[in-house]
């Protein structure tokens, strides 16, 4: 089988190439030349055509909340938003600290999936933060990294052990940095609203504490450990310092932190509250600022899918997240690269493929002969509105309904094979 | 004017002028409670539901006897004897009141935005009695009525807020109707429960009483809410009466004319030592019976909007 992908402006930042051509899958793989005669031919006239991208942050719910979301429909709504490879958090229930639900969680997505779905397995059993997952037997069923996500480990000794055992083993640590005694019940970004709503406040002093530690552990197991979701002006200027002098930190960005500010919150909306919450307006800058220096280096969504039913709830009592994997590319090309020019298109698929692979040592986010044929076409200035209804994930939580968004994923093909195409 | 709102949620989202409208409103109810004979027949027909999901004795019975006076039927549910014990979320309990065609639901609860997220979920009239630390209008309403009855006006004058700010209600709806109307607020008590993010709200913070209380027309004093706090907030009662309890000594640098206001329940000889709670400034028990008043006509109002 063999497809040719014709006249698009191939953006292939792994291997310095960014022009306008043709790209031939052979059997599942890219090939070299562009001679021969394909069995489909897809026209990709002023598309981008890129390596498949990468989400290294999202909750797929199962095993265990198969309402929210499952395996299968979460990686539909993978291909729908352009991702080919995805990594799931480990907190679903049981929590992945277990080979045996790492093997689950790879069955299933071999049954189910119509993307890549890697595990991420937990960092402490049962993510409570009181005593090493056993990281090695993750890693060697197939987990690509360790997280807590959704929790944080408090203990600094344990972290620290965490971080060197794990170097050991060759994955990377993800951290939501978050220091519980800062944080307290807080929902929403201390501040002007914080205050005004009567809402318990969420300081960022209680994330940067955290990627201040990360920091230093860093340093100290001479290891990587990625910063996820990182929302505070302090977190990058930290982490600005700490890579100026090699330190192994690394930190991803959501479109909500920097689509939004917490004057999103001011109707009680739920949609509108997420760990770490929506911060404000010199925030949202500062993470611009790091994506555009270099700082902050990887894209991701936190895709967190709730029902309709756990959202329509008290302000304080709703679970905190909101589904992401369909809208994050519209709104990082609109808000990365159509308004403030903060980034140019190559960068940001750069941030979406050969950063995440790096750090977490997968063979993929290049469109190298030889590798397998994970392509996104994307089409940067199609104008589309948000609508929640046509969503493929099993969830609705976006705050994001009826945003006009510029630029967007039109067809996902994974090892060769289209998965998902924008109807027109 | 014209009243078009079928809820009361908070005092944020309303002009000066609908809360000037509420308190004028007032005024005719204010008069019933003076005759022998002190119900009316403007809500005959009408059932008010009071939903008190959290403990309150003198604001539900201020809205039962309210609504009792305009002629309306009542029914109390409390947390402990609903559904939501059981597991029942709130909105699904509001709607099974709602079923039972109850015109005005008055709910207290513990959670911030309570009142704002079943408002617009529901055809029944909601009334805010309360909603976590968020806001309380019908105090804030009573306590504005109370300034203007005695002072004849609200504009220009000088309200201090002493105590624990950061978690009070009546507090957040003082701040937002207060500066509507023109008034000029200053906050007052510890740093921890004073947060300097209230300036934001358009007030000034201050952790100096002394320096607070010569200037001021009315003080408002909040109770300090043992139930809601951590310990790390303040070190202790003692220390707390010693920087900012308003003690008999303290009181004589308030002007002759100064109100003394407090929402209740009032911790004698913690905030506020029990002579001048008792003393001629205080008109602490003005608001209650004015409290009456300001919740019949915002039941009045609410319970009348066409749906």
């Amino acid at each position: 089988m063999t497809t040719r992908i014709r006249n698009g402006r191939i953006i292939d930042p792994a291997n310095d190439r960014d022009e306008i051509g043709d790209l031939l899958i052979v059997d599942g793989k890219i090939a070299d030349g562009i001679a021969r005669e394909a069995d489909e031919e897809i026209d990709a006239s002023g598309l981008i055509v890129a390596p498949g991208l990468i989400d290294i942050h999202v909750h797929l719910r199962e095993p265990g909340f198969g309402w929210k979301e499952t395996i299968e429909s979460g990686a539909r709504a993978a291909a729908a938003g352009g991702f080919t490879t995805i990594v799931c958090m480990p907190n679903t229930s049981p929590v992945a600290d277990s080979p045996s639900t790492i093997a689950w969680i790879k069955q299933r997505a071999a049954q189910v999936a119509s993307v890549n779905v890697l595990p991420s397995g937990a960092i402490s059993r049962n993510i409570a933060g009181e005593e090493l997952a056993p990281i090695a037997a993750l890693a060697q069923s197939g987990a690509v990294a360790v997280t807590d996500d959704g929790k944080c480990i408090q203990n600094h000794e344990l972290m620290r052990r965490a971080v060197e055992y794990a170097r050991m083993v060759g994955i990377p640590v993800l951290d939501h940095c978050q220091d519980y005694h800062l944080v307290g019940d807080g929902v929403v970004n201390e501040g002007r609203w914080s205050t005004s709503l009567g809402l318990p406040g969420w300081p960022c002093a209680g994330e940067e504490m955290i990627v201040m530690r990360n920091i230093l552990l860093a340093e100290l197991c001479d290891h990587d450990i990625h910063c996820q979701h990182v929302s505070c002006a302090g977190s990058v200027r930290l982490m600005r310092e700490a890579r100026a002098r090699g330190v192994k930190i690394t930190g991803e960005v959501c479109p909500h932190h920097i689509a939004l500010t917490d004057d999103a919150v001011r109707n009680f909306d739920t949609n509108a509250k997420m760990n770490p919450p929506l911060r404000s307006q010199q925030d949202r800058d500062a993470l611009i600022e790091g994506i555009a220096d270099g700082t902050l280096t990887i894209l991701a969504s936190d895709h967190a899918p709730h029902a309709t039913f756990e959202k329509e709830v008290e302000f304080d009592r709703a679970p905190f997240g909101i589904v992401g994997l369909e809208t994050e590319l519209g709104l990082f090309l609109d808000l990365l690269v159509h308004k403030p020019r903060a980034i140019d298109l190559p960068r940001v698929i750069e941030m979406f493929t050969v950063e995440p692979a790096k750090l977490l040592k997968l063979n993929s986010g290049a469109l190298s002969a030889g590798a397998p044929a994970d392509v996104t076409l994307i089409d940067p200035d199609l104008e589309w509105t948000v609508q929640p209804e046509r969503f493929h994930s099993a969830s609705r939580n976006t705050p994001f309904s009826g945003w006009q968004l510029k630029g967007r994923a039109v067809r996902t093909i994974v090892s060769g094979r289209t998965v998902w195409q924008l109807e027109r | 004017m014209n009243w078009t709102r079928k809820d009361l949620v908070g005092l944020h989202e309303l002009s000066a002028d609908e809360i000037n409208f509420v308190l004028q409103t007032a005024d005719a109810f204010k008069e019933v409670g003076t005759r022998e004979i002190k119900k009316v027949p403007a809500l005959r027909g009408k059932t008010l539901v009071n939903l008190f999901i959290e403990p309150s004795t003198r604001t539900r019975i201020s809205f039962e006897l309210a609504a009792l006076r305009l002629s309306a039927d009542v029914v109390n549910v409390t947390a402990a004897a609903s559904s939501l014990t059981k597991g029942e979320t709130l909105l699904d309990t509001a709607r099974n009141i709602e079923a039972l065609h109850a015109d005005i639901l008055v709910l207290r609860h513990n959670s911030a935005g309570a009142a704002h997220f079943l408002a617009p979920r529901l055809r029944t009239s909601i009334v805010n009695a309360g909603d976590g630390a968020h806001e309380h209008p019908t105090q804030g309403l009573l306590d504005l009525y109370t300034i203007r009855e005695k002072k004849g006006r609200i504009d220009g004058l000088h309200v201090a807020i002493i105590g624990d700010i950061r978690f009070s209600r009546v507090a957040r709806s003082n701040i937002f109707a207060l500066t509507k109307l023109g008034a000029r607020v200053t906050l007052v008590g510890p740093s921890t429960l004073v947060p300097r993010e209230f300036e934001q709200l358009g007030v000034t913070v201050s952790h100096t009483i002394d320096d607070v209380l010569p200037s001021v027309d009315v003080v408002n004093l909040l109770r300090i809410q043992h139930e809601r706090q951590r310990k790390e907030y303040f070190p202790g009662l003692g220390e707390y009466i010693r920087l900012f309890g308003l003690t008999k000594r303290r009181a004589e640098l308030l002007k002759p004319d100064c109100l003394i206001m407090h929402p209740g329940p009032i911790n004698r000889g913690v905030e506020i030592d029990s002579a001048v709670a008792d003393g001629p400034q205080s008109v602490i028990l003005d608001q209650v019976t004015n409290g009456l008043a300001v919740r019949m006509a915002v039941l009045y109002l609410c319970g009348g909007v066409p749906r």
